[in-house]
């Protein structure tokens, strides 16, 4: 779990683990599966060292991490204001899949194609979770939106996919 | 092979449809082997022009191959006469297009009692049957609107309970979100995955990935052959977290 998204979620108001950790459940829908609660109290532990999250109070003094109440520090908000203004976007992995079907045409290690329908599955096949995740989320789930956008990127994989076949099938008849 | 041959709701044999002649020749279906099983969602994904929509014309007896058998319940239709053709097509296959195809001065509910008046219902089972599929499909009370007055995705509905009028055997979906926007696609599979459900034999041919997705079993065409098959079942949420980086 990246630090920058526990930390932006505190930024609402101050919380406990398990609200933050609702929070994000909301938020994801099913993706959120994969979260622990380990996570999220592990990242707050780590924030807390890094003097960007104070504990606000401790009900009884306990020292167990789900009751406490967490708070951004000045550090902590200029941190979230920083990162709500970054602009980033993930990489996808594109050079390597290319340089696969150079190298196993040059070196005759495969079938360009067969890998590309090998590929072209399993993207068929988490589409397809993703797809179906989609359609189970109830009425006005926040996650529709997030797995619309696996998808979207998925069917943009797809058809580059294709791109890649039609341009190995002409290289396979042409020579 | 043999199992799905032997529940075979509608299978192909050599299927091929040729246009022109000499050097123009054009073989839009090349050879066509196919079996699909009973309550079985297949879609058949190919870019334009790789011959599905000239196949699934030919798979609802819309027209007719330059070789090859097609089987419907395991009876032979590419060799009906025109009459016994059209009543099949009529009773036992359902088309869903890419444009609709609704008649714009017909209301919703009057659009999907069509067939079965045409099939020789009386009025009053035809309206009550039309009624059922409107709610089926999420759209009881927009029975009086006219086409005109729905968003495209409520009329792909409209037209999909259309479809299912005279519970055909078979329901042939032609690039059914073609003209959809991503949500009212969502809204396309979701009733098709109910459809599925309810054990619909359903034949859909798209350019759409993602509607190819919540298949069955989905075959790849190009150049009028099918090139690849691959077989998706399962489909669980559990890979998800490693699609966006939530699992190391």
């Amino acid at each position: 779990m990246q630090q920058e998204v526990v930390l932006a979620m505190l930024a609402k108001e101050p919380s406990h683990g398990y609200q933050l950790r609702a929070r994000l459940r909301g938020a994801l829908g099913p993706l959120g599966d994969a979260m622990n609660a380990g996570q999220v109290y592990v990242t707050l532990t780590r924030l807390e060292r890094a003097g960007l999250v104070a504990v606000e109070r401790s009900a009884d003094g306990a020292e167990r991490s789900d009751r406490k109440v967490y708070a951004l520090t000045p550090n902590g908000q200029q941190r979230v204001a920083e990162w709500i203004a970054e602009v980033r976007w993930p990489r996808p992995d594109l050079p390597e899949f290319h340089l696969k079907l150079i190298a196993a045409a040059a070196a005759g290690l495969a079938d360009p194609l067969t890998i590309v329908n090998t590929q072209r599955r399993e993207l068929l096949r988490r589409l397809r979770a993703a797809q179906r995740a989609a359609m189970a989320e109830p009425e006005g789930s926040e996650a529709v939106l997030l797995l619309e956008g696996i998808v979207l990127r998925l069917q943009a994989d797809l058809r580059w996919l294709e791109a890649c076949e039609q341009s190995w099938t002409h290289r396979r008849s042409g020579s | 092979m043999s199992t799905a041959a032997a529940t075979s709701v509608l299978g192909a044999r050599g299927l091929r449809k040729e246009y022109g002649k000499g050097e123009g020749l054009v073989r839009a279906v090349d050879g066509v082997e196919l079996d699909i099983g009973a309550g079985e969602t297949v879609a058949v994904m190919g870019p334009s022009g790789c011959g599905k929509s000239t196949l699934l014309h030919l798979l609802g007896g819309l027209d007719r191959p330059s070789g090859g058998a097609v089987s419907l319940n395991g009876r032979r239709i590419d060799d009906l006469g025109e009459k016994a053709l059209a009543r099949m097509r009529r009773t036992t296959v359902g088309f869903v297009f890419q444009a609709f195809h609704l008649m714009e001065e017909l209301t919703a509910v009057e659009n999907v009692e069509l067939p079965a008046l045409l099939a020789g219902r009386s009025p009053r089972t035809a309206r009550r049957r039309a009624q059922e599929l409107l709610e089926q499909v999420g759209l009881a009370d927009r029975a009086r609107f006219l086409p005109s007055a729905l968003s495209g995705g409520q009329r792909q509905r409209v037209a999909i309970a259309r479809a299912l009028s005279n519970q055909p055997l078979v329901v042939l979906a032609d690039e059914p979100t073609g003209n959809l926007d991503s949500a009212a696609t969502l809204d396309v599979l979701r009733l098709f995955e109910r459809l599925h459900a309810s054990g619909q034999t359903l034949v859909i041919v798209t350019h759409d990935a993602r509607v190819a997705a919540t298949s069955d079993r989905m075959i790849s065409m190009r150049d009028g052959a099918f090139v690849d098959e691959t077989r998706l079942s399962g489909g669980t949420s559990g890979q998800l977290g490693a699609l966006v980086g939530l699992e190391e």
